[in-house]
């Protein structure tokens, strides 16, 4: 061991005074193609709203932070993180979640690639890949390799599924041409 | 039970006589009686009905305390239990890790859920179908030999028309059987009197069965620990200390935090109780708390490898000795030497641990992603100052764990929370909790030295790891002083030293491997370690297969004939083989021949390992930039061999998986700490592997081996993944990493350091 403990003075959190948190608002959000009303303070991120107000699964908390992608939904057809979009910003445009992209028996074309790439291992990131994934697809139909790689750069799998999610992308990609 | 006075082992030794009985409503999570073995009322692990129930849909249930990380392990489960009882996968559901419902296994660890859980699920199966033909017998009126069994439906085989479903036969109502416990150990088999299928028999194991739980998960539509919710349910956030050692001074209140419903401050463990999840997060950022603030007694980053040589071991083990490698080191003609180091990593779970906790005067109830439901249910009952028996933990699945992350840490916050509040209370730990204070992967260094005859034969070799412990945490937290909360309750940790040495198998004439301990502070610290997947093997693989590199390299022999050489079980040798001829391994001695000093260039390396049972072979390919250090992997093959394999693509999946994550933990991960603490608390700060980084091709060669027991596949394929990559950045620059991770920075170095060999 190098020094030994030794007391200094005390330390305080939070480090800095923290911004005062919003009293909640009425706020309309359309998701999944239905209208919505929440009561929530307009500062919380779109992401709580969705999975505790209602009851989404899909997305899912994996950083806060905007560095995984776990919390991917669409707004207004591009691929945001969810995590970091306060409610009332998202209340202008449509938003899809996973379970709007395609349902059991009616998938998307990204989802059932991933489901025949047997394309992840917890699947707990994988709502990320799909989301971004079929935003991808719907701007770029036939990406090339690099250009997979680099769109998918900003999303986090810590359990090393890349490369059948890769394969999965590509398969996508092809059934969609 | 119906007749409890007819005990399972009077049952057993009547001849297997089968009662069948109604289910009593109510009683439905009770099956099978409690064994002195197992907790109270968790099912015995010598009834039938604690692993297998058949519905009057015929529907399967399966029981088992292993869960499901991720790796598909609930699918060859299905597979396994659907071989013996002749019933299509799709009828059968796994239940794991509810400590009402399933027997206790000892919960998930060291690859062992197929190697060893499996057993008493295959026993059942088969002994369930033997009492099912044997009931249909007695209905129909023909010869249980003279019976077979198709989808579930038993029929005469002289007339077909004759038959019985098993929903027809036993449908909602228990078997009563007694099966025969195998060994005293949680983890151990169990028998009935029938005898499982021989694989020449199987039709369903050993194929690709596609996983049961992806459609769902594609869909969004499965359920996660983090989407489990419950009546009346609040959300709870938890406040770290700033150093480890620092101390709980005081605790504003809740003014002006908005839906806060409790501040709990007990000890040192301080959170906060909220309506809603954002009301808990801003309150736990927002929450006036001030802190003792003592320095960390740990030794600066830059100096933890000299340190841990410096230390004193605890403990020093001789794990192996053949020959007398002293003499022969003596009688050498020279000797070689090197030593590594391994860094501690996180964990940095995909999701931040999740727990949800009901706890109430006269009992809790407890959903955890925990690898370890029973041993949670005991440290819970312990932390809280119940009975085992009135907690109930039920398993839900989480991210990929990958060992001991902070899944039970949060069930013991969850617990503390729930039980200053009385209602229940979800808490999700937020990234800086998880990649912060999840117990890490320990740091481990290696040190080798061989001695070697003037004809390039290595006489001896003597290998020593050392390190903070195998475990630190136990793997289980079965006291409440193995949960984060409880020791900042003051409660003590429990850990235990396993020193940690390296698998190999190479008939050196003399050969000697020590394992060394030194001592670690690790109560209510960041920095505190505990397993993280293949526990220490990754490093202590990564020292040997580098030494065995260094070796060929200073003897100038190609690494796998050197390997070959002193390989001498036929696994060993084929598993090698198979890598090296699927890599198309043309044999020279390392470093490549033209290796330039500048500009990008290319190499291969080699590494092999066994674990436990299984062995593994991996190839390497990199490219090196010279003037960056950045080093990409554009191809890896590995070889495989873990027995009987029961589903080749979902093995695959998880072969891939195991070496993209231990790619990451070669080239890029490290915790980062200081005196103030962790510092890589995010993926900015704590960064893994990303798409644009993955390899360009994994090839993967399954050695299938049905004369044998299926052996574990959830760890292996990581343990030489660092090596291989290191004697590929070798083979292409001449450079030697012998510290992971491989940043750029620390290859610049290497390459500013290489010596050549003479030509």
């Amino acid at each position: 061991m190098s020094s030994p403990a030794g007391a200094v003075p005390a330390v305080a959190h939070p480090a800095a005074t923290a911004a005062a948190p919003s009293p909640p608002a009425t706020i309309r959000l359309t998701v999944n193609g239905v209208v919505h009303t929440v009561q929530a303070p307009p500062d919380t991120p779109l992401l709580y709203v969705l999975r505790d107000d209602l009851a989404l699964q899909g997305p899912r908390f994996g950083c806060g932070l905007g560095q995984c992608g776990a919390c991917t939904v669409h707004l207004g057809g591009a691929a945001v993180r969810s995590c970091t979009i306060p409610v009332a910003a998202a209340a202008s445009q449509p938003i899809t979640t996973l379970e709007g992209l395609g349902t059991t028996g009616r998938l998307h074309p990204v989802q059932q690639a991933f489901i025949d790439e047997q394309a992840m291992q917890c699947g707990y990131c994988v709502n990320g890949w799909i989301m971004t994934t079929a935003a991808l697809l719907a701007r770029t139909p036939n990406p090339s390799n690099a250009e997979v790689r680099s769109a998918l750069a900003g999303l986090i799998c810590r359990c090393g599924a890349h490369m059948r999610m890769l394969r999965a992308v590509r398969r996508a990609a092809q059934s969609r041409g | 039970m119906i007749n409890p006075t007819l005990s399972r082992r009077r049952l057993f030794a009547t001849g297997g006589a089968v009662v069948v009985s109604f289910a009593i409503p109510g009683l439905a999570g009770r099956r099978g009686d409690a064994a002195a073995s197992s907790g109270p009322g968790v099912p015995a692990p010598d009834a039938l009905d604690s692993w297998l129930e058949i519905g009057p849909d015929g529907r399967v249930s399966v029981f088992t305390d292993k869960v499901d990380l991720g790796m598909g392990v609930s699918t060859a489960f299905a597979q396994i239990a659907a071989e013996e009882l002749d019933v299509p996968v799709r009828f059968v559901s796994i239940v794991m890790g509810d400590t009402a419902r399933t027997p206790d296994q000892g919960g998930v660890g060291g690859s062992t859920s197929i190697a060893v859980g499996a057993v008493p699920v295959r026993q059942a199966a088969a002994e369930a179908r033997r009492v099912l033909v044997g009931l249909a017998a007695e209905r129909l009126g023909v010869a249980a030999d003279k019976l077979g069994v198709r989808d579930g439906v038993v029929y005469a085989l002289d007339d077909p028309a004759q038959s019985a479903s098993y929903g027809d036969l036993i449908g909602g109502r228990r078997f009563n059987v007694a099966l025969t416990v195998q060994s005293t150990s949680q983890n151990g088999g169990v028998t009935g009197s029938a005898s499982p299928k021989a694989p020449n028999e199987y039709k369903i194991v050993g194929t690709s069965v596609p996983r049961i739980d992806i459609p769902a998960k594609a869909a969004g539509a499965f359920t996660y620990i983090v989407d489990v919710r419950v009546p009346g349910m609040l959300h709870g956030r938890v406040i770290r200390p700033p150093v480890p050692a620092a101390r709980l001074v005081s605790v504003g209140s809740a003014d002006g935090l908005p839906g806060v419903h409790k501040i709990v401050a007990k000890g040192s463990f301080v959170g906060v109780v909220a309506d809603t999840e954002w009301h808990a997060i801003q309150a736990a950022r927002n929450l006036k708390v001030t802190w003792s603030t003592q320095r960390a007694t740990w030794p600066a980053m830059a100096d933890l490898y000299t340190a841990m040589w410096a230390m004193t071991p605890t403990t020093r083990r001789v794990m192996a000795q053949i020959g007398d490698v002293d003499g022969a080191m003596r009688g050498a003609a020279r000797t070689i030497d090197a030593w590594y180091a391994w860094p501690f990593q996180s964990h940095a779970m995909m999701g931040p641990s999740c727990a949800i906790a009901d706890v109430r005067d006269r009992g809790a109830t407890i959903w955890s992603s925990t690898q370890h439901p029973h041993q949670l249910q005991r440290g819970i009952a312990d932390l809280l100052g119940l009975a085992p028996g009135a907690v109930h933990v039920i398993w839900v699945e989480g991210s990929g764990s990958y060992g001991r992350a902070g899944m039970d840490d949060a069930a013991g916050d969850a617990a503390i929370l729930s039980q200053a509040v009385g209602r229940p209370v979800r808490v999700q730990w937020m990234r800086a909790d998880e990649t912060g204070w999840d117990p890490k992967g320990p740091p481990v260094v290696v040190s080798v030295r061989a001695g070697v005859d003037a004809q390039g034969n290595v006489l001896a070799w003597d290998y020593v790891a050392r390190g903070f412990s195998g475990s630190g945490i136990p793997a289980g937290a079965t006291i409440g002083g193995n949960m984060l909360a409880g020791q900042f309750l003051g409660l003590p940790a429990r850990g235990f030293d396993v020193p940690t040495v390296v698998q190999e198998n190479y008939t050196f004439p003399a050969k000697r491997k020590t394992g060394e301990i030194v001592p670690w502070p690790q109560d209510g610290s960041p920095l505190r370690t505990a397993n993280l997947r293949a526990p220490s093997q990754p490093a202590t693989t990564f020292g040997g297969e580098s030494f065995v590199d260094e070796m060929a390299a200073a003897l100038r022999i190609d690494p796998v004939d050197l390997r070959l050489r002193y390989l001498r079980n036929p696994r060993d040798v084929a598993v090698v083989r198979a890598a090296a001829q699927h890599a198309g391994w043309a044999s020279r001695p390392s470093p490549r021949s033209d290796v330039s000093r500048l500009g990008v260039t290319t190499g291969r390396g080699f590494a092999y390992a066994p674990r436990g049972n299984t062995l593994i072979a991996t190839v390497a390919e990199v490219e090196v930039n010279q003037a960056t250090g950045q080093v990409h992997v554009t191809r890896l093959v590995l070889a495989h061999d873990c027995g009987l394999i029961i589903n080749p693509d979902g093995l695959r999946g998880t072969i891939e998986a195991n070496l993209i994550q231990s790619t990451s933990r070669a080239l890029k991960e490290e915790v980062r700490f200081g005196p103030a603490g962790v510092t890589s608390v995010d993926w900015a700060t704590y960064p893994i592997l990303r798409a644009p980084e993955a390899p360009d091709r994994i090839e993967i060669v399954l050695l299938n081996r049905p004369d044998l027991p299926p052996y574990g596949a959830g760890e292996p394929a990581t343990v030489a993944t660092a090596p291989a990559i290191a004697n590929a950045i070798f083979d292409a620059t001449g450079a030697r990493l012998r510290t992971v991770p491989f940043t750029p920075e620390r290859v610049k170095a290497a390459l500013a350091d290489r010596t050549w060999p003479a030509a």
